[in-house]
């Protein structure tokens, strides 16, 4: 069974599989209300890729993914004020948000993003170069374990704060009621079911370019590193430059996940990208076992997926399971629950030791 | 005949006033496996920590590569460093095991490759990989991961490692420890094999071991080298039996 998923023909049938299942029944069984949902949750599982990929792979704890989320998605909050103020007010215009808050002139700042050809651009290369000078900067001093993990933890708290602190980007409330998308109507249900399927080809994608560095000798390269980090430095690889390519990756991943969220749920505030949300995000990736592929986008879609369901019937009482939860996980099943076969599979090699040592 | 790969010029290693290493001078010729002798805390470790560029040193030292030359690698970075082709091992076999042997060997092979040919999937093992599986005995384990080998055959295959890696300067420390009679024999064979064209450093304490397989020692003593030469000279020298005696006051009386 695995052997078959591992060859090329194998690949196709899982995608096709998985596009089949997003595309085609979701849409069919699901009511728009849901399926808006599940477009969310297919936010997260994008950022949940690439904490499998730079934690599950690279050791590295990114308590801060929601720095990248929270950039995509402002970048395109900005872009979308913008294009809503030209449509009420003529190109140039002032957003809504700055005329109750007393802001007359654009901020500079501001200008480019009328452009969605800059925002795309933005969206895409800011928050990895910005990952990139960072990874370069932590992993060349050798900063990794815990203390990465609480600086990364910081960072989101302190961009959060630094939002909050913004008028310009509306402050405490941050972003909302955009009512177009490069020029779609957000109201209109259809295209309210065309976000849905850009969040499933982007995840896709997502899938398809972790699958690839994975199977690429650089994936093999990164475990390396994850494991014996200094072998791999006295065999002549400089090891920050690994780990940051796949900390970067998983920031590129989070950014566009967060500029796909945006017009999806129609608004983005500090709230949604602090330490809480970041440690959610890696919730989902430990529960469904950051080591694996699928683990970290079944887990984060099954969390918030019950985070949801579960708190419309019992409000308080869904904490407390993901707290157990959690507890459960990380003290029978570190690997998380996609270790469960690993697990099985080892049970018969311990009966037979012999056989394992010949 | 035996060209020099390693000059080490009065190298000094300083823990905040304790001098671990004190003014040793070394050189390490193609064609001889060197060991490195000593009672504990004699410095051994920590000069291959200083050469491999882990421990900052006072002092030079020189690679020698035919055709480019003469380099220093004081203050280059360990990557950097091994990448001139200065391998090492470390006390407790180091490597990756999550991974195949294979696949060991083929990261091991690959410090110079592209970021392109990185990220593309292996196609096929590289001849270097396979005639080193074979040259450590290792080739019926290449799909084997390498955290369920023996002791020993992690050893190898560090060894291994250092040889696809293209190394012609490789400082092993303790390859022998922990392993059986035929592993040691073994070893001692596949050390000498490897030097024919390389200068190989042995860090060691056993003693039966140095006198089989040695060209040449250097004793280190309380960060300093009390004697260099072959496995006759040295353990004939009354400074060498003092330390390795105990009777310690001799072997101040001659260091100072």
């Amino acid at each position: 069974m695995n052997r078959f998923f591992a060859s090329r023909p194998g690949t196709w049938a899982g995608f096709a599989a998985a596009a089949a299942v997003l595309f085609g029944l979701a849409p069919l069984v699901l009511s728009g209300f849901r399926l808006g949902l599940l477009a969310q949750f297919l936010c997260y599982a994008i950022v949940a890729v690439g904490i499998g990929l730079a934690w599950g792979r690279g050791g590295m704890l990114t308590l801060g993914q929601g720095v990248f989320f929270g950039m995509g998605a402002y970048l395109m909050a900005m872009h979308l004020k913008m294009a809503d103020a030209a449509f009420r007010n003529g190109p140039g215009a002032v957003p809504d948000f700055m005329e109750l808050a007393g802001i007359r002139e654009l901020p500079a700042y501001w200008a480019p993003f009328a452009s969605p050809v800059f925002t795309i651009a933005a969206i895409l290369l800011l928050p990895t170069g910005f990952a990139v000078l960072l990874g370069l900067a932590v992993f060349k001093r050798r900063v990794k374990g815990a203390y990465f993990a609480i600086l990364s933890q910081a960072l989101a708290g302190a961009f959060a704060i630094l939002l909050i602190g913004q008028q310009s980007l509306g402050g405490f409330n941050g972003l909302s009621r955009f009512r177009y998308f490069f020029g779609y109507n957000l109201d209109d249900p259809v295209n309210q079911q065309m976000l849905y399927y850009i969040a499933a080809g982007v995840l896709l994608a997502a899938v398809a370019i972790a699958l690839q560095l994975r199977r690429s000798r650089y994936g093999e390269l990164l475990l390396a590193v994850r494991d014996a980090e200094a072998r791999v430095r006295f065999l002549g690889y400089d090891a920050a430059n690994i780990k940051t390519v796949a900390y970067a990756t998983a920031a590129l991943f989070a950014s566009v996940a967060g500029a796909v969220f945006v017009p999806i749920v129609g608004i983005i505030s500090p709230a949604s990208i602090g330490i809480v949300p970041s440690i959610m995000f890696l919730l989902g990736v430990a529960i469904g076992g950051r080591a694996t592929l699928l683990g970290p986008v079944l887990g984060a879609l099954a969390v918030y997926w019950a985070q949801t369901t579960l708190s419309e019937q019992f409000p308080s009482g869904w904490v407390y399971a993901q707290g157990l939860l959690f507890v459960l996980v990380i003290a029978l099943l570190p690997g998380g629950i996609a270790s469960i076969t690993a697990l099985a599979k080892r049970i018969p090699t311990k009966r037979a030791p012999a056989e394992a040592a010949a | 005949m035996n060209t020099i790969a390693l000059t080490c010029t009065d190298i000094t290693v300083d823990f905040d006033g304790f001098k671990a290493v004190n003014g040793v001078d070394l050189e390490l010729a193609r064609g001889e496996v060197h060991f490195l002798i000593g009672p504990n805390g004699a410095g051994k470790t920590t000069l291959v920590d200083a050469i491999t560029g882990l421990t900052p040193y006072t002092g030079s030292v020189t690679k020698d590569t035919p055709g480019t030359g003469a380099v220093e690698l004081r203050g280059k970075k360990v990557h950097h460093i091994a990448r001139t082709g200065i391998g090492r091992t470390f006390q407790t076999a180091t490597v990756f095991d999550n991974l195949t042997v294979a696949q060991n060997l083929d990261i091991a092979a690959g410090a110079h490759r592209t970021p392109w040919t990185l990220l593309r999937r292996r196609r096929h093992l590289p001849e270097t990989v396979t005639a080193t599986m074979d040259r450590i005995g290792l080739t019926g384990h290449a799909d084997t991961p390498a955290g369920i080998l023996a002791h020993g055959q992690k050893q190898w295959l560090e060894i291994g490692m250092l040889l696809v890696g293209d190394a012609d300067v490789l400082l092993l420390d303790e390859p022998i420890a922990g392993m059986g009679h035929d592993e040691r024999e073994t070893t001692g064979r596949l050390l000498h094999d490897i030097a024919a064209d390389r200068a190989v450093a042995v860090v060691e304490h056993d003693m039966d071991f140095m006198r089989a397989f040695a060209s040449r020692v250097t004793v280190l003593h309380a960060g300093a080298v009390l004697a260099t030469g072959s496995v006759d000279d040295v353990s004939t020298d009354p400074r060498v039996q003092a330390v390795y005696l105990g009777t310690k006051e001799t072997a101040d009386a001659h260091t100072a």
